[in-house]
């Protein structure tokens, strides 16, 4: 196990470590802690924990205030839902897909709803691809709000956290009126989506987009221009280029380790095709980057809410006429689709046996490898104080890794 | 690290001095959004208790329950709702087949009592009741099930106005199957088919392509279906769920579609018949019609010996003597006709009861008899002139045609009627007019306005297709005849056909008059019954209701215990009434053979 120098030029304050005092590793890989040797102290960390997001734990083994190994377990959220989509009619599964990642749901729907189409043939209409693109922005737009100064918040600097919850509530305000719903939209449905924009609905938009903007100019003050804020970040949980993608890493943590990664623009989907936007990255690949790779994302979605508002027909059909919803027979195949989460890639892949209930939905999250087995290696050699920073820059959530 | 770094913070101080933005009193202030997905209210007038909801439901929140007395097209059931279970996802509402469904704004509500969280929306009154915001149905173009019909293909009007083949050409497998798809299972049409066919069940085989399973589900209620996939009245389709926001389901031409794919050498290999015998009792069955034929189908199933006795030289009756053959083509009928012989029934052609043999002898000579004589005297309207010699009785000229026995065709013709055998021979005289004359003269007249026509609406539309004139609202006056021939028929205006009792008592205006040129007049103003064969003795025994109908119990028995009688002199003209009371009457006649 090599356990990389830390860059000391870049954060003074970074302590030095002791090889000597990490445990040996066994032959089969499991790290010999001897909590005997008096060495080491093994705490949990979650799952009931305030700073972990959503229910999962860390445990931790420490000598002093340093972790020398970590290990994340989940279980604890007890839920099963790919399994209950099998006995349901696919449109019974939409209400169920959205369980999968309560932070942004409707790239559930999204995938559901495209894997479902895929694999019959479906082909929705243009008003739908541009409300569909407006949701998942909308969602995406919503989760930054807190993710952005919620890097911040995992350092004791909560006031950022409170103005984006503040602005998220916005956007779930404006999700409301959209879709029915503030947290579950159930929007995105095989065949389209279940309304047009209510009147108005894009003035309102724009004057919470405004609020945004004068937001991101705070949260710059605030955070990114911050001694203490950088010092804490800078030069912490390294991601190195070549765990990229030997652990599958995507989203903005690659982006944030120099990789140019984003599905709209590899895979473009929807009419992400016809929209104007570069992708942001960074080299340094430590909470630092990361951070401001989110930030630069949040702009982006903004820009780019602004560019579907501008661009989106004013009305049309809202959806394609399926076959009726309650004998709809999938043609049997597999499908694998992909969208770009606030976190990165997050795909589906379906398989349908040619009945009217799927015989398997499987959810590719970025936070399976992300929280898992990237998080156990990043944690290694971090110190305990840290531990939270560097989870929370992965942008982990356990209710993806555990459905 | 620069100075910046460390002082840039401490700007945001200057937000201390800006205005609070959270909301003091959320549930006041700030209203749920329009289209918000909050609690269920339920037009329970609308709603038909289809339980569509009650399907869809993920979470099964929702369970039918008894409110109402049910009706024809209502199952009296509504939804009562668990919020222990719902999630809100509105998927009741988007599939409700009446839109009566409804999801209010409102965000709270609170209650000590657990139960209070499982109600009835719209009977269970409820804060939120007249608040018309929150979720509905979502527009436009948003459908759960296909709203539209599938195209039924018909010969156009040009291909069929001379000849007497089969106008509609039924439907290709993948219309079937399209079609088969807009059901959403309920089954409410189940209640309204006099014959309470598994309707659902083998809408279903047809979007499974089963067809057996289909055929055998047909066969379970309904013997007659070539016939009944033609011509049925189609009640269930007027009830249909799919109908209120939609077109209903084309039922009867998916049953024509299910009979049309089977082979009449294969039916009884489906429907397991090979084995029957028939040694039982013997039972006499008189008339071949739909109250007939299903009564020996089912008979024969029980193993009986069945007779029939037919007054014409073939079987079918009102279907065969009634129905002109492009609305029911003979080898259609025959098709059904055979399989039912195939089972062992026997068939005494040109065989009259009362004249060629009597009651009484069927009396000793069977164990019990079946009657379904059928309304086959036509009525004359009595007007002055209608006793002359082209005054006719549809009915008896659709007879004619159907024996191929020539009928006068003179260029110009009147029918007097607005109903569906008044159509029948307006069509027919107007083909046979075409075939003559290469041009059609055909007015058909009802004192009925166009609206109230009681003939089907495509009846109507589709005798103009054709080019016979269709001109209700009028009441015939006189037949003006010169020189021993007919000239035309005199109408008035009709004003009202009923008095306020509600009696047949036509008012006509007396200064809106008309005159139908004609050399023919055609009565069809409805059919009476001729129950001579019925003897003095048997008579005395019966019971006698309105209009001459004999009294029947619920298996259609007389008085005369041996003597069940149904059809439409039961019931009135009605094919699929006729096939109902027929198999009832089966099930009655075991009974009291086997007390
Ligand atoms: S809103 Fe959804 S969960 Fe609730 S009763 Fe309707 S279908 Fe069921
Ligand atoms: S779907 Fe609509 S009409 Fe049918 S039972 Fe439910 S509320 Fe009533
Ligand atoms: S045919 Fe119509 S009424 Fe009958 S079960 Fe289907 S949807 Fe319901």
């Amino acid at each position: 196990m090599t356990i990389k120098k830390m860059d000391t030029k870049k954060n003074l304050f970074n302590w030095t470590h002791d090889r000597s005092k990490y445990p040996e590793i066994k032959e089969n890989g499991e790290a010999d802690i001897d909590l005997t040797s008096h060495k080491y102290v093994k705490i949990w960390h979650g799952p009931n924990h305030p700073g972990v997001t959503g229910n999962m734990a860390l445990e931790l083994t420490l000598s002093g205030d340093e972790v020398v190994h970590a290990k994340t377990h989940v279980g604890y959220l007890h839920r099963g839902f790919e399994k209950l989509m099998e006995r349901r009619l696919y449109i019974q599964c939409f209400p169920t897909c959205v369980r999968l990642c309560v932070a942004e749901p409707d790239y559930n729907e999204y995938l559901l709803a495209r894997s479902v189409e895929e694999l019959d043939n479906i082909e929705i209409p243009e008003a739908a691809k541009w409300l569909r693109a407006l949701s998942l922005e909308m969602a995406r737009l919503a989760t930054l709000l807190r993710t952005v100064p919620g890097q911040a918040g995992t350092l004791s600097l909560g006031m950022g956290v409170q103005w984006g919850v503040y602005l998220r509530d916005l956007i779930l305000d404006l999700f409301e009126e959209l879709t029915g719903g503030r947290v579950y939209h159930m929007y995105i449905i095989p065949g389209g989506v279940r309304g047009l924009l209510p009147d108005g609905f894009k003035k309102r938009m724009e004057e919470v987009l405004v609020k945004i903007d004068e937001f991101q100019k705070k949260i710059d003050d605030l955070i990114f221009t911050n001694a203490i804020f950088k010092k804490r970040t800078i030069g912490i949980g390294v991601i190195e280029k070549h765990m990229v993608d030997s652990y599958g890493v995507v989203g903005p943590n690659a982006r944030a380790a120099g990789f140019a990664r984003d599905v709209r623009k590899d895979y473009p989907y929807l009419i992400y095709d016809q929209l104007d936007w570069d992708i942001f990255t960074l080299k340094d690949s430590d909470v630092y980057s990361r951070s401001l790779v989110r930030r630069s994302d949040l702009r982006v979605t903004v820009d780019l809410i602004r560019q579907i508002m501008a661009k989106m027909p004013d009305g049309g059909d809202i959806r394609a006429q399926t076959p009726n919803v309650l004998h709809w027979q999938i043609p049997k195949g597999e499908v694998y689709v992909r969208s770009e989460s606030s976190r990165g890639e997050y795909g589906y892949y379906v398989v349908s046996d040619g009945s009217k209930t799927p015989r398997r939905v499987n959810l590719r999250g970025p936070s399976y490898t992300h929280a898992v087995v990237l998080l156990e290696k990043l944690l290694v050699n971090a110190n305990i104080a840290d531990v939270h920073s560097i989870m929370v820059s992965l942008q982990t959530c356990p209710p993806e890794i555990e459905r | 690290m620069a100075l910046k770094d460390i002082l840039t913070p401490f700007t945001v101080w200057k937000n201390v001095f800006k205005e609070v933005v959270s909301v003091k009193d959320p549930l006041n202030d700030r209203p749920g959004a329009a289209r918000y997905r909050g609690f269920h209210v339920n037009d329970v007038d609308k709603c038909i208790g289809c339980g569509s909801c009650e399907v869809i439901c993920e979470n099964e929140a929702i369970d039918l329950v008894a409110v109402k007395e049910a009706t024809l097209g209502n199952s009296g059931l509504r939804p009562m709702v668990d919020y222990g279970r719902c999630c809100w996802c509105a998927l009741c509402v988007d599939v409700c087949t009446t839109a009566s469904l409804r999801l209010t704004n409102e965000y709270t509500w609170v209650s000590e009592n657990a139960d209070d969280f499982r109600y009835i929306p719209g009977v269970d009154a409820k804060p939120w009741d007249n608040n018309e915001l929150g979720w509905k149905k979502p527009e436009p173009n948003y459908h759960f099930y296909g709203e539209k019909r599938q195209d039924m293909g018909e010969l156009h009007p040009e291909e069929r106005d001379h000849s007497f083949i089969e106008m509609i050409k039924g439907f290709s497998k993948e219309q079937a199957m399209l079609e088969a798809d807009r059901c959403v299972e309920c089954g409410i049409c189940i209640a309204a088919c006099p014959a309470h066919m598994g309707i659902p069940d083998y809408i279903k085989a047809v979007r499974e392509d089963n067809i057996e399973e289909g055929f055998k589900v047909l066969y379970d209620t309904n013997p007659l279906p070539e016939i009944c996939g033609r011509i049925c009245t189609h009640k269930c389709e007027t009830v249909c769920s799919v109908g209120h926001l939609g077109e209903a389901l084309s039922i009867r031409w998916l049953k024509r579609y299910i009979a049309d794919q089977v082979e009449a050498n294969d039916y009884k290999k489906i429907l397991k018949t090979d084995g029957i015998t028939n040694d039982g009792k013997k039972i006499a069955i008189i008339g071949s019609g739909p109250a007939g034929l299903s009564a020996a189908h089912y008979l024969a199933l029980m193993g009986y010996s069945i007779t029939i006795f037919e007054q014409f030289a073939h079987a079918g009756g009102m279907m065969r003597y009634g129905i002109p053959s492009y609305r029911l083509p003979y080898d259609q009928i025959d098709k059904d006709v055979n399989y039912i012989l195939s089972l062992g029934v026997e068939i005494k052609y040109n065989t009259k009861i009362g004249k060629d043999i009597s009651l009484e002898e069927l009396k000793f000579g069977y164990d019990a008899v079946f009657a379904g004589t059928g309304l086959h005297l036509g009525r004359s309207t009595g007007i002055p002139g209608s006793d002359h010699e082209n005054v006719y009785q549809s009915i008896d000229l659709l007879n004619k045609i159907t024996e191929d026995i020539e009928i006068y065709v003179p260029e110009k013709v009147v029918v007097i009627g607005g109903g569906n055998v008044a159509m029948d021979i307006t069509r027919s005289m107007a083909r046979l007019q075409k075939i003559k004359y290469g041009k059609v003269g055909v007015i058909a007249t009802a004192l009925e306005s166009e609206e109230n026509m009681p003939a089907d609406r495509e009846e109507i539309v589709e005798a103009r297709e054709e080019n016979a004139i269709v001109n209700p609202g009028w009441g015939p006056q006189s037949i003006e005849i010169k020189d021993g021939k007919i000239t035309g028929l005199h109408v008035n205006k009709c004003l009202s056909i009923f008095d306020d009792e509600g009696r047949f008592s036509p008012k006509f205006d007396e200064n809106n008059k008309q005159f139908f040129e004609a050399d023919m007049v055609v009565e069809s103003i409805g059919q009476g019954m001729d129950l001579g064969y019925i003897t003095e003795d048997v008579k005395k025994d019966l019971e006698f209701g309105p209009r001459g109908r004999v009294v029947v119990d619920e298996y259609f028995q007389t008085g005369v215990n041996w003597l069940f009688i149904g059809g439409d002199i039961i019931q009135g003209p009605d094919v699929i009434h006729g096939i109902a009371n027929g198999h009832k009457a089966a099930v009655g006649i075991d009974k009291f053979l086997n007390k």
